[in-house]
This record gives C-alpha cells, sequence and structure tokens, in this order.
C-alpha cells in the first residue's frame, strides 16, 4: 500500500489540497454516476492523503465532525468553520465541504468560494483533480451518506458500498487496460461540469466510487511507468492490496450513517467525547465510531460495529431496519476481498452472477384519476418487490405521478448522460391523451391511453432498475422507497424527454457542424452508423405498425358493421336454414371484430409500444455518442491551447522577458495537466460508451426477441380463435338446404 | 398496362384459390344443359375497354355450327341486357342483371402514383408494390370477366331468354354489333323514366296485392333488398379494411428485412426470420380478403341486382295489376255510361291477360330465384368457410413453426 501511494503521490503533487477539495464534491457526484471506469481515476487520491497525513483515524474522524455539524447545525457555520480551518489542514476542508454539500445547503456559495481560491494558485488545475479524487475517497462517502439519512433513508447508503464494490470491480478489472493506457485520471470532466446542476442527491454514489476507484489507481501508477501494460498479474496484486482499504471504507461507511441515525444520545457518545473531546456530542458519536473503523482495517472489527448498532437499534425506531444492513455491509467486504482475489475473469463472472441473481421486480398498477378538471393526474402505484439488500423492506409500495417519472429522468440524465451513459428515457407527455383523461370521458380510447402508459413508465423503470449503475443512484432507491417524493418542477411544460430531444436534436446539428471528429477508433464510427440506420428503420417501422393498428381497429369496427348487417340480412331471409346460417355468420363476425380488436391491442402494446420505447433509447444512445465527442473535442481544444502557450513560452524566452516567463511556464504546466486530463475523460467517456452500448445491444436483442415471440404468440391465439370459429359455422352453412 | 389471359381465366397468377377457379364461383348454381353452353374464354384488356371472347356450344339448330366464338364488349353485354328488358314479352321474367362496368380507374390511379413514388422507394419497394398492384388490376380483371360470364349462363339457362333472337345473335353474329354507348339524350331520358319509375313503384307498391304470395314477396323483397345492399357495402369495407391491414404487414415485412440485413449479429438474423414469416402471413391475409371478396362480397353484389331485377319484375306486375284495375274502373264507367264499352272491354282484357301471364311466370320465376338464391349462399358460405379454414390453419402452422424456431434460438 504504501509504495503504491508514494508512487501516486510523487506523481501528482497533493499539496494543494484545501483549493482543491471544494470543486471535488460535484466532480465525485458525477464520478459516482460513472460505472468502474470512474472510479478508477478517483482511487489515487484517498490514498495520498492518508499517506500525507500519516494519521487516517484522526482524519477520518476530524472528517466526520464537520460532517455531522453540516447536518445539524446550519449551513452558515459550516461555512465559516470550515473555511478558516481548510487552510490549515488540508484534511479537514476536504471533509467541511462534502459535508456542506450533503446537507443540501446553499451548495453554491462554497463552490464559489473555492473557486476564487483555486484561480488565485497557478497550480490549482492540477491539484484540483487529485484533490478532488482524494476528497471522494472514504471520508466524503461517509459525510456523504449521513447527509442522505438525513432525508429519512438511512439504510441505502450504507448497502451501497458493498453492492458497488461487487458490481464495479469487476467492471473496473474489465476496463484497467483502458484505464492503463490513460496515464492520468480523468478528474477534468468535473471542472467543465457546473456543479450547480447537480442537486444534493448524488453525494451517496461518491462512497462507491472510491471504493472501485481504489481498485483502479493501483494499475494505473504501477503501468504508468512501465509504459502503462496491462499484466494481469500485478493488476490482481494491486487489488488484493487495494482491497483491505476497499472494505475498510465500506464498513466505516455503514457504520457512520447508522450512527447517525441514533439519537445523539447514544452510549457512543461518550465514547466518542473521550476521543474528541472538542467534538460536539452529536459530532462525537459518529466520529467515535469511525475512528474505531478506520484505525482497525480487520473485517472482525465491523462485526463488532454490527453489534453495536444492534445494541442501540432498540431504542431508534428504525433500529430494525438499519440492523439487517449494517450486517450486509459487513458481509461485503469478505465478498468483495473473495471476489477480488481471482483473475479478473473470475471477476467478471462474478458480476454476470450477481446480474442473473439480481432480483428487484417493479410493477406499476392501479393508475388512477387524482383530482378534479385540468388539474387532475394521474398516479400509479409502483410495487417493488425485491432481495436486494439495499433497500429497507422486501416489498413496499409508494404513489407517484407521471411527471415524477420525467423527474427521475432529469436528474439520472443530468449526472450520468455527461459521462457515457445511455439513461433509459420515460415515455413522453401527451397534451392530447392526457386532456382527454382530465376532461374525464371514460371512452376506451382514454381507457387505453393510461394502460399504454402505464406499460410505458412499467418499462421504463425496469430499464432503469435493471441498469447496474443507475440501480445505485440514490435518486432511483428514492423514487422507490421515499413515500413523500417532493414534486418534480420543470416538467410541466415540457416533457423531459421531448426537451432533451430538442435539445440533443440542436446540439446535434450544431455539433455536427463544427465538430469534424477524425475517429480514431473505427469502432465507434461504426457503430454510430449503425444506431443511425437503425433509428432511422426503426421509425419507418413504428409508422408501419402504427398504420396496422389503425387498419387493424378500422376492420375491427367495419367487421362488427358488417356482423349487423348480416343479422338483419338472415333476419329478413324467409328460408329458415338460410336465415339461421346468416345469423350464425353474423355471430362469427362478431367474434372476429373482438378478436381483430384484441390483435390491434396486441400489436400495439407488443409491437408499437416495443419500437417506440427503442426510438426513444436509441435518441440516449446518440446522446452518448454525442457526450464522448464533446470530451473529445473539450481534449483537442485543450491541446491547441497547450499548444498556443508553449509558442508563447518559445516568444518570452526568445524576447528574453523573465518575468513573464515563469508565469507561461505555469500556464504550460496547467494546460498539460489538462491535456492529459482530458484526455483520461475521453478515454473513460469512450470506454464508457462502448460498454454502455454492447450492454444496451444485449438489452435490445433480449428485448426484442422476447416481445416479439410475445407478438407472435398473440397472433397464433388468434388464428386458433380464428379456427374454432370456422369449424362451429361450417356446419351450419352445410345445413342450408 | 396491357394484360393477356392466355389460356383463360384458369390458368391466371396463383392468387385466387384453387377452389374458385370457375368464373361461376361468383353465383350460382344454373342448370346447364350441354344444348347450350356459353363461357368467357379469354378477354383482353385495353386501354379503356375489356375485350371479351365469349365461347358457346351448342346443338341448337338455331347456330350454324356446334361450337364458336365471338368478340364482345361491355357495352355489347349492356345492350343485350336492355333489349331483355325493354321487351314486353319477357316482363313476367326476372332478367338477369347486367354486370357492372369494368372499373380498373382506382387500379390505374394507384399504379400512375407509385410511378410517380419511384424515387422515393427502393428498387425491392417498388418492384414489390409494382407486383401487389398488378394482382390487384387482374383480381379485378378476373372478377369483371366472371361477371360477364355469369350474366350470360344465366340468359343461357333461362328457359324462355335461351331463345332470345338477340341473344343468339349477340352469340353468333362474328362482327361487331355496333351497338354504341347512350348519348346525353337518352341518358336522361333514361334518368327520368327511373324517377317516374320511382315514383310510380312507391305508388304501385302501396296497392295492396290480391295475391298472398305476391304481397308477400313483395315486402320480403323490399327489406331484403336494403339489407342485402347494406351487407354488401359493409362487406367491402370490411374487406378493404383487411387488405390494408394486409398491406401494413408487407411493408412491415419488408422493413423487418432492411432492420435485419443490417449486420449478421443475431437480432438480426431474428429480425429477417420474423420478415420472412410476415411476409408469408402477409400473403395469407391478403388470401383471406380476396377470398371474402369473392365468397361474400360478390355474392352479396350479386344478390343486390339479382334482387333489384326481381323487383322490378315485382313492379311490372304491380303496374299490370293496377293497369288491370284501372280497366276493369273504365270498363265499369263504360258500362254505366254504355259508351266505348266495347274498347273498354278489349282494354280491360288485354291488361288482364298481360296481368295474369306476368303472375304466372313471376310466381315461378320468384320461386326459382329463392331456390338459387339458397343455393348459392349455401355454396359461398360453405366455401368461404373452408377458405378460412384452410387459410387461419395455414398462418397457424407458420407461426407455430416460426415460433419453434424462434424459441429454439433463444
Amino acid at each position: 500500500m504504501a509504495l503504491l501511494y508514494m508512487a501516486t503521490s510523487s506523481e501528482r503533487s497533493p499539496p494543494p489540497f484545501p483549493e482543491d477539495l471544494e470543486p471535488e464534491p460535484d466532480e465525485v457526484g458525477d464520478q459516482d454516476s460513472d460505472d468502474g471506469e470512474d472510479i478508477f481515476l478517483g482511487a489515487d487520491n484517498p490514498l495520498e492523503i492518508k499517506m500525507d497525513h500519516s494519521l487516517p483515524a484522526s482524519d477520518i474522524a476530524s472528517s466526520t465532525k464537520p460532517l455531522s455539524e453540516a447536518s445539524s447545525a446550519p449551513v452558515m457555520d459550516i461555512l465559516s468553520e470550515p473555511a478558516s480551518e481548510a487552510f490549515s489542514a488540508p484534511m479537514m476542508n476536504l471533509l467541511m465541504e462534502p459535508a456542506s454539500e450533503t446537507s443540501s445547503a446553499p451548495m453554491v456559495d462554497l463552490l464559489m468560494e473555492p473557486a476564487s481560491e483555486t484561480s488565485s494558485a497557478p497550480m490549482m488545475n492540477l491539484f484540483m483533480e487529485p484533490a478532488s479524487e482524494a476528497s471522494s475517497g472514504p471520508m466524503v462517502d461517509l459525510l456523504m451518506d449521513p447527509a442522505s439519512d438525513d432525508l429519512k433513508e438511512p439504510p441505502k447508503p450504507d448497502i451501497n458500498p458493498l453492492a458497488d464494490i461487487i458490481n464495479d470491480a469487476p467492471l473496473s478489472e474489465v476496463k484497467t487496460p483502458v484505464a492503463a493506457m490513460t496515464q492520468e485520471p480523468p478528474s477534468d470532466l468535473f471542472d467543465d461540469e457546473p456543479s450547480e446542476l447537480f442537486a444534493e442527491p448524488r453525494q451517496s454514489n461518491t462512497a462507491k466510487q472510491q471504493q472501485t476507484s481504489i481498485f483502479d489507481e493501483p494499475d494505473e501508477d504501477l503501468f504508468s511507468e512501465p509504459l502503462g501494460e496491462a499484466l494481469k498479474k500485478p493488476q490482481n496484486d494491486v487489488f488484493k492490496e487495494a482491497l483491505a482499504p476497499v472494505a475498510k471504507a465500506s464498513n466505516v461507511c455503514g457504520p457512520l450513517s447508522d450512527n447517525y441515525n441514533e439519537d445523539p444520545t447514544d452510549i457512543f457518545t461518550e465514547e466518542a467525547i473521550t476521543t474528541l473531546p472538542s467534538a460536539v456530542s452529536t459530532v462525537s458519536v459518529n466520529s467515535k465510531t469511525n475512528g474505531v473503523h478506520s484505525d482497525e482495517e480487520e473485517p472482525d472489527i465491523f462485526a463488532e460495529a454490527t453489534v453495536e448498532l444492534s445494541l442501540d437499534s432498540p431504542r431508534n425506531d428504525r433500529k430494525k431496519k438499519e440492523a439487517a444492513k449494517p450486517s450486509a455491509s459487513a458481509s461485503a467486504p469478505s465478498v468483495s476481498a473473495s471476489a477480488s482475489k481471482p483473475q479478473p475473469k473470475t471477476l467478471e463472472e462474478l458480476d454476470e452472477e450477481i446480474e442473473d441473481k439480481f432480483e428487484l421486480n417493479i410493477s406499476i398498477t392501479n393508475p388512477e384519476k387524482v383530482g378534479d378538471g385540468m388539474n387532475a393526474y394521474m398516479a400509479y402505484k409502483v410495487s417493488t418487490q425485491t432481495t436486494l439488500p439495499m433497500f429497507r423492506s422486501k416489498t413496499f409500495t409508494v404513489r407517484r405521478r407521471f411527471s415524477d417519472f420525467l423527474g427521475l429522468y432529469e436528474k439520472l440524465s443530468d449526472k450520468h448522460t455527461l459521462n457515457g451513459y445511455i439513461v433509459p428515457p420515460p415515455p413522453e407527455k401527451s397534451i392530447m391523451g392526457m386532456t382527454k383523461v382530465k376532461v374525464g370521458k371514460e371512452d376506451n380510447s382514454s381507457a387505453e391511453f393510461v394502460e399504454r402508459r402505464r406499460a410505458a413508465l412499467e418499462r421504463y423503470l425496469q430499464r432503469v432498475v435493471f441498469h447496474p449503475s443507475l440501480l445505485q443512484d440514490p435518486d432511483v432507491r428514492e423514487f422507490l422507497e421515499r413515500d413523500d417524493m417532493p414534486r418534480a418542477h420543470n416538467t410541466q411544460a415540457l416533457s423531459g424527454a421531448g426537451f432533451l430531444k430538442m435539445i440533443n436534436r440542436a446540439t446535434d446539428s450544431l455539433s455536427k457542424m463544427t465538430i469534424k471528429m477524425n475517429e480514431s477508433d473505427v469502432w465507434f464510427e461504426e457503430k454510430l452508423q449503425e444506431v443511425e440506420a437503425e433509428d432511422q428503420q426503426l421509425r419507418k417501422l413504428h409508422i408501419m405498425v402504427d398504420s396496422l393498428v389503425g387498419h387493424r381497429k378500422e376492420l375491427s369496427v367495419n367487421t362488427g358493421g358488417f356482423a349487423k348487417s348480416v343479422a338483419m340480412l338472415g333476419s329478413s331471409e324467409d328460408n329458415t336454414a338460410l336465415s339461421r346460417a346468416l345469423s350464425q355468420l353474423a355471430e362469427v363476425e362478431d367474434k372476429m371484430e373482438q378478436l381483430h380488436q384484441e390483435q390491434a391491442a396486441s400489436d400495439s402494446f407488443c409491437f408499437a409500444e416495443l419500437l417506440a420505447d427503442y426510438i426513444r433509447l436509441l435518441g440516449s444512445v446518440r446522446a452518448s455518442f454525442d457526450q464522448r465527442m464533446k470530451t473529445w473535442q473539450r481534449w483537442q481544444d485543450a491541446q491547441n491551447m497547450l499548444q498556443k502557450k508553449r509558442e508563447t513560452e518559445a516568444k518570452l524566452l526568445w524576447a528574453n522577458k523573465p518575468d513573464k516567463l515563469q508565469q507561461a511556464k505555469d500556464d504550460i504546466t496547467e494546460w498539460e495537466a489538462k491535456v492529459t486530463q482530458y484526455e483520461r475523460d475521453f478515454d473513460r467517456v469512450s470506454a464508457t460508451v462502448r460498454k454502455e452500448v454492447l450492454r444496451f445491444e444485449k438489452e435490445k436483442a433480449r428485448d426484442f426477441k422476447k416481445q416479439i415471440i410475445k407478438y407472435l404468440e398473440s397472433l397464433l391465439q388468434s388464428q386458433q380463435q380464428l379456427i374454432k370459429y370456422w369449424e362451429a359455422f361450417l356446419p351450419e352453412a352445410k345445413a342450408i338446404a | 398496362m396491357h394484360v393477356v389471359l392466355c389460356q383463360g381465366l384458369d390458368d391466371g397468377p396463383d392468387f385466387l384459390s384453387e377452389e374458385d377457379r370457375g368464373p361461376r364461383a361468383v353465383n350460382v348454381d344454373l342448370q346447364t344443359d350441354a344444348t347450350l353452353q356459353v363461357d368467357i374464354s379469354d378477354a383482353l384488356s385495353e386501354r379503356d375497354k375489356v375485350k371479351f371472347t365469349v365461347h358457346t356450344k351448342s346443338t341448337l339448330p338455331n347456330f350454324k355450327q356446334n361450337e364458336f366464338s365471338v368478340v364482345r364488349q361491355h357495352e355489347e353485354f349492356i345492350w343485350l341486357h336492355d333489349s331483355f328488358v325493354e321487351n314486353e314479352e319477357y316482363a313476367g321474367y326476372i332478367i338477369p342483371p347486367a354486370p357492372p362496368r369494368p372499373d380498373f380507374d382506382a387500379s390505374r390511379e394507384k399504379l400512375q402514383k407509385l410511378g410517380e413514388g419511384e424515387g422515393s422507394m427502393t428498387k425491392e419497394e417498388f418492384t414489390k408494390m409494382k407486383q401487389e398492384l398488378e394482382a390487384e388490376y387482374l383480381a379485378i380483371f378476373k372478377k369483371t370477366v366472371a361477371m360477364h360470364e355469369v350474366f350470360l349462363c344465366r340468359v343461357a339457362a333461362h328457359p324462355v331468354l335461351r331463345k332470345d333472337l338477340n341473344f343468339h345473335v349477340f352469340l353468333e353474329y362474328n362482327q361487331d354489333l355496333s351497338v354504341r354507348g347512350k348519348n346525353k339524350r337518352e341518358k336522361m331520358e333514361d334518368f327520368f323514366k327511373n324517377v317516374v319509375k320511382s315514383a310510380d313503384g312507391v305508388l304501385v307498391a302501396g296497392v295492396k296485392d290480391v295475391d298472398d304470395f305476391f304481397e308477400h314477396e313483395k315486402t320480403f323483397l323490399l327489406e331484403y333488398h336494403n339489407r342485402v345492399k347494406d351487407a354488401s357495402a359493409k362487406s367491402d369495407r370490411m374487406i378493404r379494411s383487411h387488405k390494408s391491414a394486409a398491406d401494413d404487414i408487407n411493408r412491415i415485412a419488408s422493413t423487418l428485412y432492411t432492420l435485419g440485413t443490417q449486420d449478421s449479429t443475431d437480432v438480426c438474423k431474428f429480425f429477417l426470420k420474423v420478415s420472412e414469416l410476415f411476409e408469408k402471413t402477409r400473403k395469407i391475409e391478403a388470401r383471406v380478403a380476396a377470398d371474402e371478396d369473392l365468397k361474400l362480397a360478390d355474392l352479396l353484389k350479386y344478390y343486390l341486382r339479382e334482387s333489384q331485377a326481381a323487383k322490378d319484375l315485382l313492379y311490372r306486375r304491380g303496374r299490370a295489376l293496377v293497369d288491370y284495375e284501372n280497366a276493369n274502373k273504365a270498363l265499369d264507367r263504360a258500362r254505366a255510361k254504355n259508351k266505348d264499352v266495347l274498347q273498354a272491354e278489349t282494354s280491360q282484357q288485354v291488361c288482364c291477360q298481360k296481368f295474369e301471364k306476368i303472375s304466372e311466370s313471376a310466381k315461378q320465376e320468384l320461386i326459382d330465384f329463392k331456390t338459387r338464391r339458397v343455393a348459392a349462399f349455401r355454396k359461398n358460405l360453405v366455401e368461404l368457410a373452408e377458405l378460412e379454414l384452410k387459410h387461419a390453419k395455414g398462418n397457424l402452422q407458420l407461426l407455430q413453426s416460426c415460433l419453434g424456431v424462434l424459441k429454439g434460438d433463444t
């Protein structure tokens, strides 16, 4: 461990942490959303921090302190105190800021200040990345989780780390080669993204990232020197080493959050006080436990921690739920440890296995109209059934309205699209359909509309939770679990998907005009073409299937009309047998009407909806390609900038102006760092996009097969019915005499 | 557009099911006998007219030969029909309804549109569409031919009409009959005649018939005609939407094919298989629609015209009855005034004879009509049910085997 850290630290100058710390929260948030790749980037830092300070336990404790304060005390305090401390103790700063963020207090302010600081220091940029990564380490996570706990959902964060470790580890390994190639961690991405964009909820993810990042960084560091060759053996070793810290981190997280939930007057307070006399009682509780865990690296200790929790639990209302989670977290480290030991292949397998086991059933039922007139809306019952330990219970239901679904998408999309993820889009808003429902016409079409939307929402949600990374997002869990969901905003006027599409289209055409990307990777070029061609074909197909639905409905109506006519004809026919046969024919036609109608419904629900889903999803796929392109563009811009800076330096040298020379050199270092970082970002986003596209294609193949087979089965049933009807009719026709 | 059915209808491309090869499928069980057999052996579609080759086989002494063919156009069929209608001798018979005018306009229009849209679609799509339209055109063509043939067969099977001189000329005279279409004035006259006739028809229909049989037939035919008209329209609509649905499936199949040929992944193979399936099922769907058209819609359409012809017979009889009653009244008045009694008596007798003659043959005609109708419905409904079953079973088999393959793959 030590060696690794040293290496990393030497590569990256860690001194300016204080400034960096502030930006990091944002970055962390972003990274969290990413898969294992991101994790790799961030991993270096936590280790580094520990090395420098050589007081991991105390650091953690201190960090926890600010955190707890942040949550409990007003935001103002947090800001003032940490700020002063920041300069003296780098660690403190890191902790403080994340804490304030978690509290969902004025994030912007915090960010603003740090920003100014960073600007003053020339090295800033370089440091920004490592620092931020460092902060994203276990400490941040701890802080983050508690914050989220405030929102009434303590258990989730705890479990996340564990699950993440398991999921991410394999992923990270898979990607390692890529990461290794890129010599520096791409934390730059985060700089670009305005921190304001992201609301509070991302923080819990950070925990996950850090852990995974631990895995990554070792690889990179080790290999960066030997020309970044990804040798499997070294990697494994690295993992083993890395595991310990990871486990630690995860354990720490769990207990910490748990404690946090408990009342401040716990038994632990006293102990805490002993460790940190200066700390406030509430703070001390958290800090104490943290300290204990961090000091001891062994998993056994965690077991103790869980025991403590269980003791506490009798007092707390929530303790029961929590109790289950700590234990889960305790076991998780061991799982991750075992997983990490074997070769990467086995890790992948493990990952797959987990995906298979992955038990989470979501159903949306009982659409219900709430309210009257134009303010009316449909509320849906979202039921979750799961064996995943990250949820509070095995089954739970919440009520959500359509805009909540859009809100969820917006949150997810904000966080994850930037990193190249394919975020499943929700169904689009339909003013026509909804207005009908609002007006309260209880006719067929509005019932069909509601059912169609219900099914679309269900599929949307299933796609979200089926995505291993999105499932980890706290917003998803909040959406599934939280009873009183805050009303989603900004979805009123425009549907999220529609809005996004508009922006996408605008940026699409813009970037296509401005960005001429000389594609280094043929795979992406081909895939993008494929996606575009497929999009076109699917749209065409969708139109046709819609037209089939229309014609089939028309056929149903016309068959009904014909049935009536034949019945009338039969009644006026004066040959008895013929009259009887005609009325039988009318009955057959009546049934056919029903059959055609059912078939139209399954045309629409099995086939057309599937196509509509995938047309929307392909939009998201394209967005992730666009994102990659943007990242590339930024990297190119930075390279150009660096080139300019070098030219300036050369000019200055030539002009013999030593006073400005230093500034120029600083600039160059700054931009060199940026270039490397941006390049890394690009590689990371590329890897994510590639992985996501492959995943998407797998899902698509599965979905299409499943749905089309279902559709064909519905056709088959229709035909069977048809045979039955005509077979019954045939003797009637023969009986005419 | 030039479609030739060289070997006659029976060897046309296989898009109507085998069972309905014979043009007689449309209607009826006519008691043909060997003494006079008429069919349309060939037909030629030119720009705006269809030339039918009418083939006759006969042992009747009126004809110079036992077997001969002539070329006739639609207008000549109409001429023949009108000559029957106008012949007072035949007032007591149901005049076989004239065949409908060949109408290729819709089909032609579509083909023209296709030509315009040629640039906007792929070659495969274009070829496919063209084939479809040609098939559609051919179907209309065949139906037209069948309708004309049915008319001739009905006449040939009629005990009285088969002896008509005009009919024999129509069959035998191997030159153009130089019938011309009606000009504007004649059409106007026809129109007024029709208006008068229908106004008169209402009047006549209001008269209570002394004969229960005719009274019953009158109410029956009035209602039946309206309902068969409705059913015919509805069946057309039903079949039209069925055809549209089949077209949609066709287009879906070709788009799936395009999707499937984009690369060679697993899904693409899947798409190709589904495309293949849809390609087959849509053919079946199209045939279902075509068979419904032939067995159901055409039957109803035929009986729409036939019931109109029967109604016309009843009108003629009703008219004769009214005339007869008026003549009676005139005779009474003449006798009361003792003036022109003889003249009145003569006219009364003429009317009486006419009425009785019509009544006599009309009764038999209406009974025959019913027999024919029941037989035709039976035949067509049985065939319809059998075809529906056949297609549904074929469809089912396709789906089953395709699902088996698809499920085996996944």
